[in-house]
C-alpha cells in the first residue's frame, strides 16, 4: 500500500488544490454561522472543471459540498478537504479497486479498443510485460492492420517483452488475426491473449461494426471470450471520453478501462462521468513510459488526489 | 443540443416583453446557458468567463429589435465573438527558406505522424518539393510508420541510417534537402508531455538548428482543459506559429480550439478531418464556432437550405422537367441556387453519408463557374430553344464566356443527358418528390 501511494504520488503534480489562491479562498469564506462565500464556490468549481470533472457533475457535487457545509457549520480547511472527498468518492458508484484475474479462464482473451492515439499498442505491452513477469505465458495478436507500421510496433514490443506474437500482413482483415491468434493461444497453451486493434473513432459507424465483427470472430473460436474488453482512453480528453464509452460500450461490449498519459498535468476527471453513467470500472491508469508505470487504478486514491 | 441551448435562451427571454432593450437579468441567465454550452464543448474555464463577461458587455443595453427575437440578437453576438475569436481570414503556411523548415510537435498520440504525410500531400499538389524527416527516435516503429506513409503518399523520406539523435537527424536531413533540392522539409518530432523537460529541451534544440519557418502544434480535438496547459508550454519553449486541430471526424465539440486559441493566439492552420493522407483541410471558424457550441453540420446545411433555396423556384423546375421543358434557362437558374449555397465541397461535405467520402479534389468549382459564364453569354432566345445553336453562334458564346466551342459542346451533352436523366427520374418519383432532389446536386458537376 505504501508504494502504491508514492506512486499516485506521481498524479498529484500540478494539481490544483495546491493553488494556494484557491485555499485561500475557501479559508477566507471559512467563518462560523456563514454559507460559503461565492469567491470559494467559485474557486472549487474552477478546480473541478479544470480537472474535465464536466459541468454537470461539478454543479451537482458543488451544490451538495455547499449545503453540507452550511449544515454541518463547516468552518475548519481540514473539515472541508474531508467534506470535498467523502462527496467526491460518494459519486464514484465503485469504491474498491476493480482488477482483471486473469486465471478465469484459459487462455484468457483480451480485445483492446479505443479513438486514434489514445496509447493502445504500448498499454498491451505493460500489461505483456507485467504478465510475462509474474510467470504468465503471454501472446500478442497485432490485428491494427489499418494504421502504417502498427504491426511493426507491436512486433517490436513482443521482441522487447520476449513474449510471441501473431500477425498477418498491412491491410488484412483483422477479424482473421484475431481468429488466428486465439488459435494459436489454445494450441500453444497460453494463459493471457492480448489482442491490439486499430484505433478507431466511434461515430464511424463501419470501423464499430468492423469491431463488433472481430468481437464475434473470437467469440466463435472461443466461447466466453473475450474475458475483457479494455478501452484505452487518453488522459487528457475532455467530456467526449463520455461518448467513446458510450461508442465502443454498444459496438464491443467494453468491460474496462485504461487511463492513460496522467504523468502529464490532466486530471482525467471525465472517468467520473464514464464510470457513474455506464458500468465500466477503470482497471489501471498510466502514469509513464516504463512498464510498472501501468498501475492498477483505486477510486478512492485518485478521488484523493484530486484534492490534496 | 444548439436547438437546446437555443430553445434554453428562448425560454430565458420568454419573460421579456415590451422592454426596449436586453436586461442584465435577462443576459445573465442565458449567459448561464452558453457557459454550461462552452463547458460541455471542453471550453477551459478561464476561456469560458473571459468569453462570456464578452458578450455580455455586448448584451447589455442592446436594443430589442422587432425582426429577431432576444434568444437569437444574443445568440448572433455568441457566434459572431466565437468566430473573431477562433480568427478571421484563413491563414496559409509561411514557407520560407531554402529549403523551407515546417516542424511537427505536440503530444503523444495528437496525430504528427499522419498529419506530416497529409502535408506533404497537400504541399506535393501545390507543386511543392516536400522531404518527410523522422525524429520519433523513441516510440518503437515510428520511424517505420513514417517511411510508409511517405510511400503511400509518393514523397521522398529521409533514411537516418545509423542515426539515433533526434539532433543530428535534424541537421543532416536539412543539409541532404539542400543537396536534393527539397524546397519544403518536414520534421515529425517525437511525442512528448510538455512536462518533460529533457524532450522539450530537445526541441529547442532542433529548432535553432533548423530555423523553422513553420512550427505547429499538433492538437487532439477531443482534448479536455489540459490544452491550455500543454498549448502554452509549447509555445513559451517553441515559440509556435499555428495549431493543427486532428480527430475533427469525431463527435468532439472541439472547445480545445477555442482554448489553445485563446491562450496562444495563433491561427489554426489546418485540421484533420479524416483517415486518408487527402483528408487535410484549411480552417473555418465559423463551422468550428457552431461545432463548438453543439450545432452539427448537418444543421447548418438544412439552415443553408432553408434560406438559400427559393422553394418557389424548386418547384417550377420540378414542373418543367416534368412537362419535359427543362431548358438551358433552367440550368442556369438551377446553378444559381446551389451556387448561392456556397462552395461546392462546403455542401457536399455537409450531407450527412457523403461527408468525408467526397474529396475536395474530386470536385471542380471552377467547372461550374465556367458553365455559368456560358450560359451567361448566350442569348435568352438560345438558352430556351437550345437547338438553334449553329457553329457561328457557338463561337460567339465561346468568345463572350473566355471559353471554347468544345466546352460548349460538352456543356449542351451533359444538358442533354441531364434532361433524359431527370425525364426518367421525375416519372418514377413524381413532381414533388423531383423538387426536393433539385435542392441535391446533378452528378454531372462532380468529375
Amino acid at each position: 500500500m505504501a508504494e502504491q501511494k508514492t506512486i499516485f504520488a506521481k498524479l498529484k503534480r500540478g494539481l490544483f488544490m495546491t493553488h494556494t489562491e484557491i485555499i485561500e479562498k475557501v479559508k477566507e469564506s471559512l467563518t462560523p454561522d456563514l454559507p460559503l462565500d461565492q469567491s470559494a464556490i467559485d474557486g472549487l468549481e474552477e478546480g473541478l472543471l479544470g480537472a474535465d470533472v464536466g459541468a454537470e457533475l461539478t454543479a451537482l457535487l458543488v451544490a451538495r459540498i455547499e449545503k453540507r457545509v452550511r449544515d454541518e457549520r463547516v468552518t475548519s480547511m481540514e473539515r472541508f478537504t474531508q467534506v470535498l472527498r467523502e462527496e467526491t468518492r460518494a459519486l464514484v458508484p465503485q469504491r474498491e479497486a476493480s482488477t482483471i484475474d486473469i486465471t478465469r479462464a484459459k487462455p484468457f482473451v483480451i480485445l483492446v479498443v479505443g479513438v486514434n492515439g489514445t496509447g493502445k499498442t504500448t498499454t498491451i505491452a505493460k500489461l505483456a510485460a507485467r504478465w510475462k513477469n509474474e510467470g504468465y505465458n503471454v501472446i500478442l495478436g497485432a490485428a491494427d492492420t489499418f494504421r502504417a507500421a502498427a504491426i511493426e510496433q507491436l512486433q517490436m514490443w513482443a521482441d522487447r517483452v520476449g513474449v510471441p506474437i501473431v500477425k498477418h500482413k498491412a491491410g488484412s482483415d483483422p477479424g482473421a488475426v484475431a481468429h488466428d491468434t486465439v488459435t494459436a493461444a489454445k494450441a500453444r497453451n497460453a494463459d493471457v491473449v492480448l489482442i491490439d486493434t486499430a484505433g478507431r473513432l466511434h461515430n464511424k459507424s463501419y470501423l464499430m461494426d468492423e469491431l463488433s465483427k472481430v468481437r464475434r470472430v473470437i467469440e466463435k473460436e472461443l466461447p466466453g471470450a473475450p474475458h475483457e474488453t479494455l478501452l484505452v482512453l487518453d488522459g487528457t480528453t475532455g467530456q467526449n471520453g463520455v461518448n467513446q464509452a458510450a461508442g465502443f460500450l454498444e459496438a464491443a461490449k467494453v468491460t474496462g478501462m485504461i487511463v492513460t498519459k496522467l504523468d502529464g498535468t490532466a486530471k482525467g476527471g471525465v472517468i467520473l462521468s464514464i464510470m457513474r453513467q455506464f458500468d465500466i470500472p477503470v482497471k489501471f491508469i498510466g502514469v509513464g513510459e516504463s512498464a510498472d508505470d501501468l498501475i492498477p487504478f483505486e477510486p478512492n486514491a485518485y478521488v484523493d488526489t484530486l484534492f490534496e | 443540443m444548439f436547438d437546446n441551448l437555443q430553445d434554453k435562451m428562448d425560454r430565458v427571454f420568454k419573460t421579456l416583453r415590451g422592454e426596449a432593450s436586453l436586461n442584465e437579468w435577462h443576459i445573465d441567465n442565458a449567459l448561464k446557458e452558453i457557459r454550461i454550452a462552452l463547458l460541455e464543448a471542453d471550453v477551459h474555464f478561464k476561456t469560458v468567463k473571459d468569453f462570456t463577461a464578452r458578450v455580455r458587455e455586448r448584451a447589455v443595453g442592446l436594443d430589442v429589435l422587432t425582426a429577431f427575437s432576444p434568444a437569437q440578437q444574443v445568440t448572433k453576438i455568441v457566434r459572431d465573438e466565437l468566430q473573431a475569436l477562433l480568427g478571421g481570414n484563413e491563414v496559409g503556411l509561411a514557407l520560407v527558406g531554402s529549403p523551407a523548415v515546417v516542424m511537427m510537435a505536440g503530444l503523444q498520440g495528437s496525430g504528427k505522424t499522419t498529419t506530416s504525410g497529409k502535408l506533404a500531400l497537400h504541399l506535393k499538389n501545390r507543386g511543392r518539393r516536400p522531404f518527410l524527416v523522422p525524429c520519433d527516435v523513441y516510440r518503437p516503429a515510428a520511424i517505420d510508420q513514417l517511411r510508409i506513409v511517405a510511400n503511400n503518399v509518393k514523397v521522398p523520406f529521409y533514411e537516418i541510417g545509423d542515426l539515433r539523435d533526434p539532433i543530428q537527424i535534424a541537421r543532416n536531413a536539412l543539409q541532404e534537402a539542400r543537396t536534393l533540392l527539397h524546397d519544403t522539409v518536414i520534421l515529425d518530432t517525437a511525442g512528448r508531455l510538455h512536462v518533460d523537460e529533457e524532450l522539450m529541451q530537445e526541441l529547442t534544440t532542433i529548432k535553432n538548428d533548423t530555423r523553422p519557418s513553420e512550427i505547429l502544434f499538433v492538437a487532439d480535438a477531443m482534448t479536455g482543459q489540459d490544452a491550455v496547459k500543454s498549448a502554452r508550454e509549447f509555445d513559451e519553449r517553441l515559440g509556435i506559429t499555428g495549431i493543427v486541430l486532428t480527430k475533427l471526424d469525431g463527435d468532439a465539440r472541439g472547445g480545445a480550439a477555442l482554448s489553445i486559441k485563446s491562450v496562444v493566439n495563433r491561427p489554426i492552420k489546418l485540421v484533420g478531418v479524416g483517415e486518408k493522407y487527402t483528408d487535410l483541410d484549411v480552417f473555418h471558424p465559423d463551422r468550428m464556432a457552431s461545432r463548438i457550441l453543439g450545432m452539427g453540420d448537418v444543421l447548418s446545411l438544412i439552415e443553408k437550405v432553408e434560406a438559400d433555396v427559393d422553394r418557389k423556384e424548386a418547384e417550377r423546375l420540378a414542373q418543367r422537367v416534368s412537362k419535359d421543358k427543362f431548358t438551358l434557362e433552367d440550368l442556369r437558374s438551377q446553378l444559381q441556387q446551389v451556387k448561392k449555397m456556397g462552395p461546392m465541397s462546403q455542401i457536399v461535405n455537409m450531407l450527412p453519408g457523403v461527408a468525408g467520402k467526397v474529396k475536395d479534389e474530386d470536385i471542380d468549382e471552377n467547372a461550374i463557374v465556367r458553365m455559368q459564364a456560358i450560359l451567361d453569354s448566350m442569348t435568352k432566345k438560345e438558352r430556351e430553344y437550345p437547338q438553334i445553336l449553329n457553329g457561328h453562334r457557338k463561337k460567339r458564346i465561346a468568345k463572350g464566356s473566355g471559353t471554347s466551342v468544345q466546352e460548349i459542346n460538352r456543356l449542351l451533352k451533359q444538358y442533354l443527358q441531364m434532361k433524359k436523366m431527370m425525364k426518367t427520374f421525375s416519372k418514377g418519383f413524381g413532381a414533388r418528390k423531383f423538387g426536393k432532389m433539385m435542392k441535391g446536386l446533378p452528378p454531372e458537376f462532380l468529375q
